[in-house]
């Protein structure tokens, strides 16, 4: 079984983004990119399998730039064999990446889609469900365990009430939480072996995609400024301030 | 042209989130509906009925609606689009599985977890976890939109009168079966609706420590919440994580206790009315979103706040 897992680029959940002054977005000229960390989740998970034998082949996928390529490289670093980049210049929305993410799966026929729960750019959370629907395929989203027992896929959720537990038969698409697994760090040598394992590029034009965005930005502001808040000298000032100031208590 | 709002239940009772949603649906001319998709979920569709505003109950009765499963509700929403320029759900983990599915079988680019409604095509909604707010316009000729339902006030429980109309549902996608739940019991109020919320992060420096705040949420009739770093540390489950990745929470009064303030901890609690940090660190970026910082050892400090709540 091939396991296909989509990645993204994005800017490092360590750096603090900034607004362009202009408001047509967020900088991201000379900033720290990284690959969004619920990928790497769903990289590691692949890979695991692929180690305990239910899978045969992990192929990592990223639709965007040119630059894309690092991100495939740093899923090769981790184990993944073989890459495929979707190069295009234009801003993909998740609908677009899902129809795109379909015409690969067609080609490649995968038993499992591992994805993340969502990019921390967009925190869309889209894009698993949508090429699950595309491909009328059991979707498994926000997975924090996945038990392969001969083809029958046992999912546990996160859900906001607990956990839910589902049962569905393979092809599948799943979509990571952080709590599945803790990814690998790629060492040097793999880091190495990765510049040569094979990395396909094709075009939205190729995959017969049109991706033309269906909504349009119009601004990107900062957040509202919270006020500037006080330090309080004790507990008993505290509960004072809170009683008598804030009226919350 | 009417909404549609998707009811998020237990087949018992709507989810709070559902009022929250409604609330939005209201900032957009037309009739609102609202589907109420379960099995044996007729007090549902009473309850949803007594809701003003709504003006159509649609229930769909049928045990593969049971439990919410993403690969049968979405066919059922996609029958019933073309009739609404508007679809909404709550953006809470059940609306976020489902809606997806629905937009792409609708070939519809949803908008996810907006937090304002500027006209019938113009959201707001927070994109690098609440670091940035974007405002975008949707070309799509129905709306499918998840919202966040901190940002919209629930509407009123009672005094309308909806009539109820049963529909023919999709059937059995026959996808993914329901195998089970496990719900964190609590007798505390409930994390997203909640007045008051006590949060502990790695600080906390065990699970049993958690204790401690409970006791302090006992008297505040609060609810008991922590960052990422603590659930990732194995100290409490991951339904009580307030975040990016977790539950956003606007409560009255928000006590951060032993979290540093991580950007993705932020994201999940900065629209709160009141924020108290309690931290050793005075550096710790916790203290420029508090209103009211106090910096102390959280084991001296928070059994002195015990007390002195009495």
């Amino acid at each position: 079984m091939k396991v296909l897992v989509p990645v993204k680029r994005v800017i490092d959940a360590n750096i603090k983004v900034r607004v362009k002054a202009d408001q047509s977005g967020v900088e991201t000229n000379n900033v720290k990119m990284a690959m969004n960390p619920f990928c790497e989740i769903a990289v590691e998970e692949a890979i695991r399998m692929r180690e305990s034998g239910s899978a045969e082949e992990v192929i990592v996928v990223a639709a965007g730039t040119t630059q894309a390529q690092e991100t495939l490289r740093t899923g090769l670093a981790m184990g993944a064999d073989r890459a495929i980049l979707i190069e295009t210049d234009v801003a993909l929305e998740p609908l677009s990446v899902a129809k795109l993410l379909k015409a690969v799966v067609d080609k490649e026929d995968p038993g499992i889609v591992l994805m993340g729960k969502q990019a921390i750019d967009g925190d869309n959370n889209q894009t698993g469900q949508m090429l699950a629907a595309l491909l009328d395929w059991p979707q498994g989203a926000f997975a924090s365990k996945i038990e392969n027992n001969d083809g029958t896929l046992r999912v546990v959720r996160e859900v906001d009430a607990g956990l839910e537990t589902l049962s569905m038969s393979l092809p599948a698409v799943l979509t990571v939480d952080l709590r599945l697994n803790d990814p690998r760090y790629a060492s040097l040598p793999n880091i190495m072996k990765a510049k040569r394992k094979p990395l396909d590029t094709v075009t939205p034009a190729d995959l017969n995609v049109d991706v033309t965005p269906r909504v349009m930005v119009v601004k990107v502001d900062e957040p509202p400024a919270r006020d500037a808040g006080i330090i309080v000298a004790d507990v008993t000032e505290l509960v004072d301030k809170l009683r008598n100031e804030a009226k919350v208590i | 042209m009417s909404i549609l709002v998707i009811a998020e239940h237990d087949n018992a009772t709507l989810s709070s989130a559902t009022f929250n949603a409604i609330s939005a649906a209201n900032q957009f001319s037309g009739d609102i509906h609202i589907l109420v998709a379960g099995s044996d979920c007729d007090s549902v569709a009473g309850e949803a009925a007594n809701i003003p505003g709504i003006t159509t109950v649609l229930k769909a009765d049928a045990p593969e609606y049971a439990h919410g499963i993403a690969e049968n509700v979405a066919p059922l929403i996609v029958k019933l689009a073309s009739g609404y320029s508007h679809v909404l759900a709550a953006a809470t983990t059940a609306g976020k599985n489902i809606m997806p599915r629905a937009a792409a079988l609708l070939d519809v680019q949803q908008v996810s977890e907006i937090t304002e409604v500027l006209d019938n095509e113009t959201f707001v909604r927070p994109i690098y976890a609440g670091n940035a707010m974007a405002t975008v316009r949707s070309s799509d000729a129905i709306k499918l939109i998840t919202i966040r339902a901190t940002s919209f006030e629930a509407v009123d429980a009672q005094g309308g009168s909806a009539s109820i109309e049963t529909i023919e549902g999709t059937g059995d996608a026959g996808k993914s079966t329901f195998i089970d739940q496990q719900v964190s019991s609590s007798d505390r109020p409930e994390l997203t609706t909640a007045k008051v919320v006590i949060s502990g992060g790695r600080g906390m420096k065990s699970g049993d420590n958690f204790t401690m705040l409970e006791s302090i949420a006992d008297k505040l009739n609060a609810a008991v919440g922590a960052s990422r770093a603590a659930v990732d540390a194995g100290y409490v489950p991951n339904d009580f994580q307030v975040g990016q990745t977790g539950k956003v929470v606007a409560p009255d009064l928000y006590i951060a206790v032993g979290i540093s303030g991580a950007i993705q901890h932020l994201a999940g609690m900065k629209d709160s009315k009141v924020i108290v940090a309690i931290n050793n660190d005075a550096e710790a970026p916790i203290f420029q979103v508090a209103d009211y910082g106090l910096v102390a050892d959280l084991f001296d400090a928070i059994p002195e706040l015990d007390k002195e709540l009495g």
